[in-house]
């Protein structure tokens, strides 16, 4: 943690990581006090650490110790570089909404190409009234630093009934070194909506910076909705991310997350089930190696009757790499004929691997039906041998065995061009390893 | 001349010799059949040709074209032209058949300094070999071996066997599993691929297999050691007497 303090206008003292960057933080009087509020929140808790029951495997004093100052405006040269990793990264026909170091690039996105029925406005515009998307009910120290920090984001509003043909994608990238990045953006589906929501997460040139991501999500009733999340982030980077989803009735969401960058990641996230008859399919791949370590921590908030949720999770770690999944199903007393399944595997692909599977259910309601299972081990060796006796060098053979057990959680991805882009990821993630 | 040399091959399984000193030669063009009673080491033999691990080779020596093969990877094995049908082949979920077909085919191509098979190419030649071996299309898109019943298997196995084109080509117990008709088609697969330059081991319990499969010489091992070789005859000798005269010898 930074520590250096400093006497600011006010006469409080907050630390150099705020005091620094109060002038450039977007919005109005009020908005900025509750910034600092936010911020001192922060303070107090510190960065979470593995005394705190839900950071147990994730000590990030340990792991990243302390926060670093904002990025500062990126000069010509980063933003030709960024616009080089949007056309690497871009989805084939998506909407691209681009931050680069935490703040919106309109010369880089599309938003002239949003029709309509997709309100778009960036996060920075909204505080320029009010401070009401920076608030959330978390107490969690990164929510609250995410709070103080955030220096600008998406805000979309999905209409009634609007069938987006082509997703829409926010493209996060990083070109300053050594600093960090704050943003928070929100999306609002609308009722009857069918819309797909792609979050890339690369770097530019970038090294040793961190993000600390934020996205709420609400999804109107019988809206169909897909919602991918691509963390590839620096191998020395920090990235880490919060997810609040709501879901209304008769929905379908299918949520992917994708780990295959930075030194230490988390996605943390909660979706709440808050209309009856909706499918939730949420799934992942922590692709981890050399010294990686990606957490992917998610509750499903069972809080209505009639809801179904299924979780395929799947981690592949080599060398010295660890992988953290904590999945929570919560039935609310009231959510009878609950349908709630996880199932987490994890490929330890050197000795030194490690995997720590945390399945919890927390169950109130009578009447439902909820499993979990996890398991770990290492590449079998008599199918090793078979592709071996046919032609493949052990690599290879191993790849081919990776990419089989990936794909139980990628075939979950609905979209045929998604899942096709989220495989070339997880090739070029094999190309890499050692 | 000599495609595959074994001689006096001792091997050992977790401390354990099964194989006490094994010569077996097999020429090019011709047909060999290795038959013996269970756990007199046929499957054994058969693995550590084809570069299995958790076989210790003691002593003795494996040549295939001259070369030293236990020095070889099982992949280098394949590339050069060596090729096993499993007893028990695995299920490799996620894999489909095609995928791992290509894979493998251009593993050895490229292993060998041969170019890629065009895929049309390739699709051409599966879908041959597929037909006569009376291969589903939709079984090709399913994962390696899953859910296919044992027959199914044996037969993958012998698809495997005819898109390589190995110059040796050993077939531990394809028979079994296999009702009448599939054996005969397996064994039209496998005669189909005899030519002058192809040897074939057929490991086998059964002299019924023989019938299609009309080896040149035929081989009995017992505990770890061929005791007896002679011509197709010895075969039907088999199926009167059994194994019993053999067990002394051994
Ligand atoms: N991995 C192993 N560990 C211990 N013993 C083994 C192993 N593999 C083979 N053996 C032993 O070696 C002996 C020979 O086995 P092998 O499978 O080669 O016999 P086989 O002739 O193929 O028999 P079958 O006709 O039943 O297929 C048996 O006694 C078997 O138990
Ligand atoms: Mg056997």
């Amino acid at each position: 943690m930074n520590v250096a303090v400093a006497k600011t206008g006010s006469g409080r003292a907050v630390s150099d990581l705020f005091a620094s960057a109060e002038g450039r933080l977007p919005g109005s009087p009020s908005v900025i006090a509750s910034r600092r509020e936010a911020f001192e929140t922060y303070e107090r808790l510190g960065l979470p650490h593995r005394r705190i029951e839900e950071w147990k495997y994730t000590d990030l004093r340990a792991l990243v110790g302390e926060v670093l100052p904002l990025a500062a405006a990126p000069d010509a040269a980063a933003l030709k570089r960024a616009a080089d990793a949007v056309k690497a990264h871009a989805i084939a026909g998506a909407r691209k909404l681009v931050l680069v170091d935490g703040v919106f690039a309109a010369d880089l996105s599309d938003v002239r190409a949003l029709t309509a029925e997709a309100g778009f406005r960036t996060l920075r515009e909204t505080l320029e009234k009010d401070a009401g998307l920076l608030t959330t009910a978390s107490t969690d120290a990164v929510i609250a630093l995410n709070a103080a920090m955030a220096t600008d984001g998406v805000v979309l509003s999905i209409a009634d009934g609007a069938q987006l043909s082509a997703p829409i994608q926010i493209i996060h990238i990083a070109t300053a070194a050594s600093a960090s990045a704050f943003t928070r953006s929100q999306v609002v589906i609308g009722k009857g909506a069918r819309a797909t929501l792609v979050e890339s997460f690369v770097a530019a040139g970038a090294k040793a910076y961190q993000v600390n991501d934020a996205v709420i999500v609400t999804v109107g009733d019988d809206a169909d909705v897909a919602h991918i999340r691509l963390m590839d982030d620096a191998p020395d980077a920090v990235n880490v991310t919060s997810h609040f989803v709501t879901v209304g009735a008769n929905v379908k969401l299918n949520f992917f997350n994708m780990t295959t960058g930075a030194a230490v990641s988390r996605l943390q996230g909660l979706i709440t089930l808050a209309g009856e008859g909706s499918e939730l399919s949420a799934n992942g791949v922590n692709l981890l190696q050399k010294t990686e370590h990606g957490d992917t921590t998610l509750v499903v908030d069972h809080a209505v009757p009639n809801c179904v949720s299924r979780e395929v999770f799947r981690a592949v770690i080599d060398d010295r790499a660890h992988s953290v999944f904590q999945g929570r199903i919560i039935v609310r007393p009231d959510a009878q004929k609950t349908d709630g399944k996880m199932m987490t595997r994890a490929l330890l692909l050197s000795d030194e691997a490690e995997a720590d599977n945390k399945p919890e259910l927390e169950i109130f309601a009578d009447d439902v039906s909820c499993g979990h299972g996890a398991t770990s081990g290492a590449l079998d060796d008599s199918l090793l041998f078979y592709l071996k006796a046919r032609g493949l060098p052990e690599k290879q053979a191993q790849a081919l065995l990776i990419q089989a057990f990936v794909g139980e959680a990628v075939e979950q991805i609905a979209d045929d061009g998604l899942r096709e882009h989220v495989i070339g990821i997880a090739e070029r993630w094999l190309e890499r390893r050692s | 001349m000599a495609l595959l040399e074994v001689k006096d091959l001792k091997v050992r399984v977790e401390e354990r010799e099964i194989l006490h000193g094994l010569t077996l030669t097999v020429n090019e063009g011709e047909i060999h059949a290795i038959m013996g009673p269970n756990g007199s080491g046929k499957s054994t033999l058969s693995h550590v040709i084809a570069g299995k691990p958790g076989y210790e080779v003691t002593d003795g020596q494996i040549l295939f074209k001259g070369e030293d093969l236990l020095e070889m990877a099982p992949e280098e094995r394949a590339a050069k032209g060596v090729f096993l049908a499993f007893q028990y082949p695995v299920e490799i979920p996620g894999v489909t058949t095609m995928n791992f077909l290509r894979t493998a085919l251009n593993a050895q191509r490229k292993a060998r300094g041969e170019s890629e098979l065009m895929v049309p190419d390739f699709l051409k030649k599966v879908r041959e070999v597929s037909k006569s071996l009376n291969i589903p299309q939709d079984m090709l898109k399913r994962g390696v071996n899953v859910g296919f019943s044992g027959g199914e298997k044996k037969r993958n196995e012998v698809l495997q066997m005819a898109l390589f084109e190995p110059s040796l080509c050993i077939l531990d117990e394809m028979d079994s599993g296999l009702d009448i008709d599939a054996l005969r088609i397996a064994a039209d697969g496998v005669n189909a691929l005899h030519s002058p330059k192809r040897a074939m081991v057929v490991i086998t319990h059964y002299q019924r297999l023989l019938n299609y499969i009309v080896p040149d010489v035929v081989h009995v091992m017992s505990k770890g050691r061929v005791v007896k070789s002679g011509g197709k005859e010895l075969a039907l000798e088999l199926e009167e007497s059994g194994y019993t005269q053999f067990e002394d010898a051994a």
